[in-house]
């Protein structure tokens, strides 16, 4: 028997609209996957769905192989087993801390479920908050109840609907971890989603990328969708990439810093490359640097890394502007002539069109 | 394995019930509603269809009268609460002179006086044979009415001035609420472009504050197109005093539920402006940022006459009718503390008790219902089964007399042919005619009370409740109930409250020989026996006191850092 969570071809709409499109996943005991998405595509529908707060309209879902949801059969929320965590905690604001956690415990003895509250409590660090109420602590602290009254029930399988997106990004980073090590303690399978490819990449041991339309474009581990994204959008996700376009000759396409390979792709096919800001190798111009000899525009230091603005100086290409990312701080001057390649790793075709 | 089977199984037969249920949720919203706007279609639908054809002759006759008699009052009303309303609010809220705090709550006081109550005091006061004549005649010498000029309270001019004097607390209190809500930002904007404080209040206050003078107004015109007590008392012929003629004295339902379809057109009207003005207020808030109040300082003589101007209305409006009204109590208390009076009181409060559980009973399942099941019809249907409130209490009563009646000749009918027994009038002239009445009327009250305080349970809340194991039920027991529980007293109370005042529909559909505090005060009053009915009177004006309470403490609450420190919001 295979626990954990499994989806088969769900579809959705609203008025005719589609948000989901055949969308299959499965999430076995232990594993965390994350579905990354832009706002309306539809990943909080399938996470209403898996919960049984939307009606299933075609498709099926089976928590640990119980199907729960196809048409015609519906298991109402409470008898689901899971443990959702809303965006905005929903967080009962008439009830103490304790008192929300032990909410999902009704079926133990007074004295047990309180037990087992205050020890959820601990393992998010909230004990110390029991007896406050919800409007009395920040949105963080919110956030760590959220999560300790969705697992105090030991769910079969955990939702997590945007889960850092209230909280300053100052904390988000830590919470992030907490919860990280929080769940992967329980051993439950989880499902996350998340606009924020950042966060997937943190979270997840898997990723599900959706387009607008609610098709699963892309599913992989983080290094599989960063490094081999399957196509412009989902290579997108991750911020601002250099385009260049160029035709498919000799199984390469030409670049203004060298040749790169294509895999694939028809000859005298039109292409795009796209190349992540990260993917350029400078060297200094004086040391025999091999690539193409550039000049800097301007340097932006954001902290741990610069952003560095680029013009190729010579050559068929002269004038084409690139952004380069770099680690840590970056002095023009000090670096004098500077030439620079491509990392392949970093540089992804597609065709035109 | 078993546990496994038994636990899908389960799951599937809750599925069916789920479901079941909520088409039953949505079947008994869509009843409830068409229950309570039977009374309103069956007027409509007599008058359109009249057995004797008296259109031509009604408005040949007293049509006219009715008509120019009800706009005078409405704009005489009309124009009476917006100056004191306003007026009364912008001074509380943005100056500071002395007894401001107290004015703030007290304004709201003469809102427990029902105005037939303060018509019968005022007309006992200023009447020719009472005090205040005597008085002057006995200073001045004058034998007769024909040496001195005195107003006649029994008129038009003395029913507007007592309308206004009880209903004007509505327009204070939406506009306060409106210059309360008003950043303050704006004002200074104003000020700092070089307008006075006047200037500023008519060019940037007033208009901002428009749509809820708007509503304020329109609600105080549905309270006079409602009125009957004073109308009747001073024989000013507007059109509820039509119906009740047409009907009681002419004998004539069919005109009478002419009158009240025609009248239904003016509530029409009103209904139109204040929602239209509700959709507007919306757009009027322009910032979010709340700063403590200007609180102009007003000293010496304006300063005085700003407490003349705040005080005058609280005194006409309630002390000097409830002092009147004290004193009588005390000197004829033999008369006026006797059994019957109890059992009146007793009837009062078990009506309106009744009326009071129904309708909160009814609002919560109504808004479930819509909250469940959504939709545009079923919001649709449930407004307009809370419009009976700007639905005068005499065509309501009407509606109600026409409805339960054919009920219950279908009744008598079909228990004729088939047991051959006649059942007579089950409902006509019952107990349960005047709670259906009272429940039709006041149901907005309740079910604005319920929908607000629900929405502040999220449906996120709902589906956290629901993943953590708690089906429906439980899920209203222990999540909505307590959230809305103090929402929902507080609109028992309100709707229990003007039960306790209701009038025309009490006058009209109660059963024979069954008086309530209304009725009672109504009937000895209208006989010039204000002593005996005073005790009645004073506590039918000492129930009215408890919403104004809760509203002075709602007002006071809305405003952001205006309250007391701390406070759960």
């Amino acid at each position: 028997m295979m626990k954990g969570l499994h989806v088969h071809g769900v579809s959705h709409a609203f008025d005719g609209h589609p948000v989901l499109d055949n969308a299959s996943l499965t999430i076995p005991a232990g594993e965390l996957v994350c579905l990354l998405g832009p706002s309306g595509s539809g990943k909080s529908t399938l996470l209403r769905i898996a919960a049984g707060l939307e009606r299933l309209q075609r498709g099926r879902i089976t928590i640990d192989e119980q199907v729960v949801a196809e048409p015609g059969t519906h298991v109402p929320p409470e008898d689901r087993g899971i443990g959702l965590m809303f965006q905005d905690y929903a967080l009962f604001p008439h009830l103490t801390i304790v008192d929300n956690v032990t909410f999902g415990l009704s079926r133990q003895p007074r004295h047990r479920a309180r037990k087992r509250a205050m020890e959820m409590l601990e393992q998010v660090g909230m004990e110390g908050h029991a007896g406050k109420h919800p409007h009395m602590l920040s949105g963080g602290q919110q956030q760590r109840v959220a999560l300790a009254r969705a697992l105090a029930p030991e769910p079969r399988l955990v939702l997590l609907d945007e889960p850092f997106s209230g909280l300053d990004t100052s904390m988000r980073a830590k919470i992030r971890e907490d919860t990280l090590s929080v769940l992967k303690q329980s051993g439950i399978a989880t499902l996350m989603v998340t606009h924020d490819p950042e966060e997937a990449m943190f979270m997840a041991d898997r990723i599900k990328v959706l387009s607008h339309d609610g098709r699963i474009l892309q599913a992989g581990r983080p290094a599989d969708i960063y490094y081999q994204p399957v196509d412009e959008y989902v290579a997108m996700l991750f911020g601002h990439m250099n385009l260049i376009h160029g035709v498919v000759s000799e199984g390469a396409v030409d670049s203004p810093m060298g040749r790169i390979a294509v895999d694939g792709i028809d000859e005298g096919r039109a292409v795009k490359v796209l190349i992540r800001p990260e993917g350029f190798v400078l060297t200094n111009g004086v040391d025999g640097g091999v690539g193409t000899p550039v000049e800097v525009i301007s340097t932006h230091l954001l902290g741990h890394s610069s952003i560095v603005r680029l013009r190729v100086r010579e050559g068929k290409n002269m004038g084409a502007e690139f952004q380069v990312r770099v680690p840590g701080s970056f002095d023009a001057a000090e670096k004098g002539r500077l030439s620079a390649r491509i990392d392949a790793h970093h540089a992804f075709v597609y065709p035109e069109g | 394995m078993t546990s496994m089977v038994a636990r899908t199984a389960g799951a599937a037969w809750r599925r069916t019930d789920w479901r079941s249920w909520a088409n039953g949720w949505t079947l008994g919203t869509m009843a409830i509603a068409l229950a309570v706007m039977v009374p309103v279609i069956a007027v409509i639908t007599l008058a359109f269809n009249p057995s004797d054809d008296i259109w031509r002759h009604l408005a040949s006759t007293v049509l006219p009268m009715y008509i120019g008699t009800t706009l005078q009052l409405m704009v005489g009303v009309g124009i009476g609460t917006f100056m004191i309303g306003v007026g009364s609010a912008w001074l509380v809220t943005m100056c500071r002179f002395p007894g401001r705090r107290v004015f703030e709550w007290a304004l709201l006081l003469p809102m427990a006086v029902p105005a037939y109550v303060i018509a019968y005091v005022y007309t006992d006061i200023l009447e020719y044979a009472g005090p205040l004549q005597k008085g002057l005649r006995e200073i001045f010498g004058w034998t007769g009415k024909s040496q001195y000029w005195f107003p006649e309270i029994r008129s038009l001019g003395g029913a507007v001035s007592m309308m206004t004097l009880v209903l004007y607390p509505y327009v204070y209190m939406l506009s306060r609420a409106a210059f309360l809500e008003q950043s303050v930002c704006v004002l200074e904007a104003s000020r700092v472009l070089g307008r006075g404080p006047w200037r500023s209040f008519f060019s940037v206050a007033l208009p901002l504050a428009r749509p809820a003078i708007v509503i304020g107004v329109s609600l105080v015109l549905m309270e006079t197109l409602n009125d009957f007590g004073t109308v009747d008392f001073f024989a000013v012929n507007t059109f509820t005093l039509g119906i009740f003629d047409v009907w009681l004295n002419m004998n004539n339902v069919a005109g009478a539920a002419q009158l009240a379809s025609l009248l239904l057109l003016f509530v029409v009207a009103l209904i139109f402006l204040e929602r239209f003005s509700r959709r507007k207020q919306r757009f009027h808030h322009t910032t979010t940022k709340y700063k403590a109040l200007p609180g102009y300082r007003l000293a010496g003589t304006i300063g005085a006459l700003s407490f003349a101007a705040c005080f005058i209305p609280v005194l006409l409006g309630f002390l000097l009718p409830s002092g009147v009204l004290a004193a009588y109590a005390v000197t004829y208390f033999e008369d006026a503390a006797n059994p019957a009076v109890l059992a009146h009181a007793a009837n009062s409060v078990m009506l309106s008790s009744l009326a009071a559980v129904l309708a909160v009973a009814v609002a919560i399942f109504m808004a479930y219902g819509v909250r469940i099941k959504g939709g545009k019809v079923l919001k649709a249907v449930a407004r307009l089964a809370s419009m009976g409130y700007a639905v005068p209490g005499s065509v309501l009563a009407v509606g109600v007399i026409v409805s339960l009646a054919s009920l219950d000749n279908a009744v008598d009918g079909f228990f004729r042919e088939t047991f051959g027994i006649s059942t007579g009038l089950l409902f006509s002239g019952t107990i349960a005619a005047v709670t259906f009445g009272y429940l039709v009327r006041f149901l907005a009250l309740s079910y604005g009370t319920v929908e607000a305080s629900l929405s502040k349970v999220t449906p996120n809340m709902e589906g956290a409740a629901r993943c953590l194991g708690h089906g429906p039920f439980s899920t209203m027991r222990r999540v909505h109930v307590p959230l809305i529980k103090s929402s929902v007293l507080t609109a028992a109370i309100l709707v229990f409250v003007d039960c306790m005042k209701e009038l025309p529909m009490t006058v009209i559909l109660r059963p024979f020989n069954f008086q309530t505090l209304a009725t009672f005060v109504h009937q000895y009053a209208s006989d010039e026996q204000l002593g005996e009915a005073s005790l009645a009177a004073l506590a039918i004006v000492g129930t009215g006191i408890l919403p104004v309470l809760f509203l002075s403490m709602a007002i006071t609450r809305s405003r952001p850092g205006h309250g007391r420190q701390g406070e759960v919001s």
